[in-house]
């Protein structure tokens, strides 16, 4: 078969690259899903029920109200900023440093920004200090930044960023045409915005919302960086069970918190590409 | 107008604001002297005095550079043979090389230990074996930067151009095509350096100790030094992308950014 033979003259030069992704990248993940459920080679759904009992139960719930607030204060604010960097001169020198400052943050901060807010409002932080002598107000009272509540404050820092990112490209595509129609045709700038631009943006700023959604959900180092004690969500409830196996009383613990891990991003992210694919179709 | 120009500058100062603030607390607080009141350059001086730290950036540095190697040396021969050969192969390889978006680090860290137990046996217990792990982390950034720089060459014309004059391969790859993705390699190699720099995750949980490891722990006793390095890295990751934004020019480098935008 001269076809066959073809076809592996082609693939053949792929295999490096096909070897260190199945090495690295499938078995990995395959070891968490059949692990999940295997225990000491034998099938058993232990690990998964341990998943709906109280502590991993409310990891998960903190988890998504931690995604959902930060993907819904940074779907807004990124758009507000990603409007004020687009509709400013494209050539500045000003915008290229805005968005290698948006990249840095948004993709490569994490243990980095954890400690920039210990420098801001940690027990001495450069602002908590400033409030303390001139009004008397202690900012870091009650260790609130190691909670849900500075995470929220430190994941939005990371957050509006990637929705700049993410966000300017659907905002470029909006063309000055449609604008210059529509105002032809008689529309105030606000009409414009409420009947031709939002609606046309709206599949782009729902999908960058669940991409927000899922990079918090997934997000480890800023909060490991932060948190030390505890683990009040779900990525550092598999720190918990990974370095402590015994922790949560039961063994490979963490495969079923990982496999849980896969299952919401994989969800949020598959609604992210249909809802991208739906926004193509006019700003591309 | 002059309202919507007012609201725009308050908007300007008030991100301005939530974004540089935290950097300058940063400075100033990696600055101050605890004990005596004052100003000290000691946390900065601790970057390459205290021996851990030093020797943990010099381990992140080297990792950089040979993740940035594997990487170009496993990705651009591929996703050139592809365009030219198995176009076939051009929608798995492309569906495997994003991947890494949806299944996180801390997934990928999780089901790793088996295969560590093998990469250990098989090349010794050394932090540098992350090589592997983090070319997989790399991935979905640098096939964005190479798929747009291979797209906008004419890479079938140039290759059989070679090849006719007596090329092998080899030399098509390294003397004809490289040179002309160059802007694709760069962004590539800027942005992988830029993620490996700033990766904690794998490192911390495989127990190697990093630059990002190494702050954490170092944290704990010393807060301006951990400051001082925290400032450092996001200072050279910023350096980096501005120099990527300056050579490359245009809008692409926006767009090769942007997880899953280019779809």
């Amino acid at each position: 078969m001269p076809g066959a033979a073809r076809r592996v003259r082609e693939a053949l030069p792929l295999l490096p690259f096909l070897t260190v992704v199945v090495i690295f990248l499938l078995i990995p993940t395959v070891t968490v899903i059949v692990s999940s459920v295997y225990a000491d080679g034998v099938f058993s759904l232990d690990r998964i029920a341990a998943l709906f009992t109280g502590t991993a139960l409310s990891a998960l719930a903190d988890s998504v109200l931690l995604s959902g607030a930060t993907a819904l204060l940074g779907a807004v604010f990124g758009a507000v900023l990603a409007w004020l960097i687009v509709s400013s001169p494209p050539t500045s020198m000003v915008r290229r440093a805005v968005l290698s400052l948006c990249s840095v943050l948004a993709q490569f901060g994490g243990v980095a920004l954890a400690f920039a807010f210990l420098a801001t409002v940690g027990l001495n932080g450069v602002l908590t200090l400033w409030m303390q002598q001139l009004f008397g107000w202690n900012l870091a009272a009650s260790g609130w930044l190691y909670s849900l509540s500075g995470l929220i404050l430190v994941y939005t820092y990371f957050q509006i960023p990637l929705m700049v990112i993410v966000f300017i490209p659907a905002l470029e595509g909006l063309r000055e045409q449609w604008r210059e129609a529509a105002v032809s045709l008689g529309a105030s700038t606000w009409a414009y915005w409420r009947e031709v631009a939002i609606p046309l943006l709206t599949p782009a700023l729902l999908g960058s919302a669940l991409l927000l959604f899922a990079n918090a959900f997934a997000a480890y180092a800023t909060a490991a960086a932060l948190v030390s004690q505890g683990s009040p969500i779900l990525p550092l409830l598999i720190r918990a069970s990974l370095v402590s196996e015994v922790v949560l009383g039961q063994e490979g613990f963490a495969y079923a918190l990982a496999l849980e891990m896969i299952v919401v991003v994989a969800v949020v992210m598959l609604a992210y590409n249909l809802l991208v694919r739906r926004s193509a179709r006019w700003l591309s | 107008m002059r309202a919507a120009t007012v609201v725009r500058g308050a908007l300007w100062v008030v991100f301005g604001l939530f974004f540089l603030f935290p950097l300058y607390a940063m400075a100033d607080f990696s600055t101050r002297n605890l004990i005596a009141g004052g100003r000290t350059g000691q946390a900065w001086a601790n970057l390459v005095t205290d021996q851990a730290l030093y020797q943990a950036i010099v381990v992140s540095l080297l990792l950089a550079v040979f993740t940035v190697a594997a990487m170009l040396v496993l990705l651009v021969p591929t996703m050139i043979w592809v365009r030219l050969r198995a176009p076939w192969a051009r929608g798995p390889v492309e569906f495997l090389c994003l991947l890494p978006l949806t299944i996180p680090a801390l997934v990928i860290v999780v089901g790793l230990r088996n295969v560590y137990l093998w990469v250990t046996y098989l090349l010794g217990d050394s932090a540098l074996t992350l090589t592997f792990v983090y070319v997989v982390v790399v991935l979905p950034f640098a096939y964005r930067a190479l798929d747009a720089a291979l797209a906008a060459i004419d890479l079938q014309t140039l290759s059989e151009a070679a090849r006719s004059l007596g090329a092998g391969w080899t030399a098509t790859i390294v003397r004809v095509v490289v040179p002309n993705i160059w802007s694709g390699i760069l962004s590539a190699a800027f942005i992988s350096i830029a993620v490996v720099l700033g990766e904690y995750t794998i490192a911390s949980l495989s127990g190697y100790e990093t630059l990002q490891v190494q702050i954490v722990l170092i944290g704990k006793s010393d807060g301006p030094t951990s400051v001082a390095a925290s400032l450092a890295t996001l200072l050279f990751g910023f350096a980096l992308l501005l120099l990527l934004s300056l050579v490359t020019r245009g809008r692409r480098r926006a767009r090769t950014l942007a997880p899953g935008v280019t779809v």
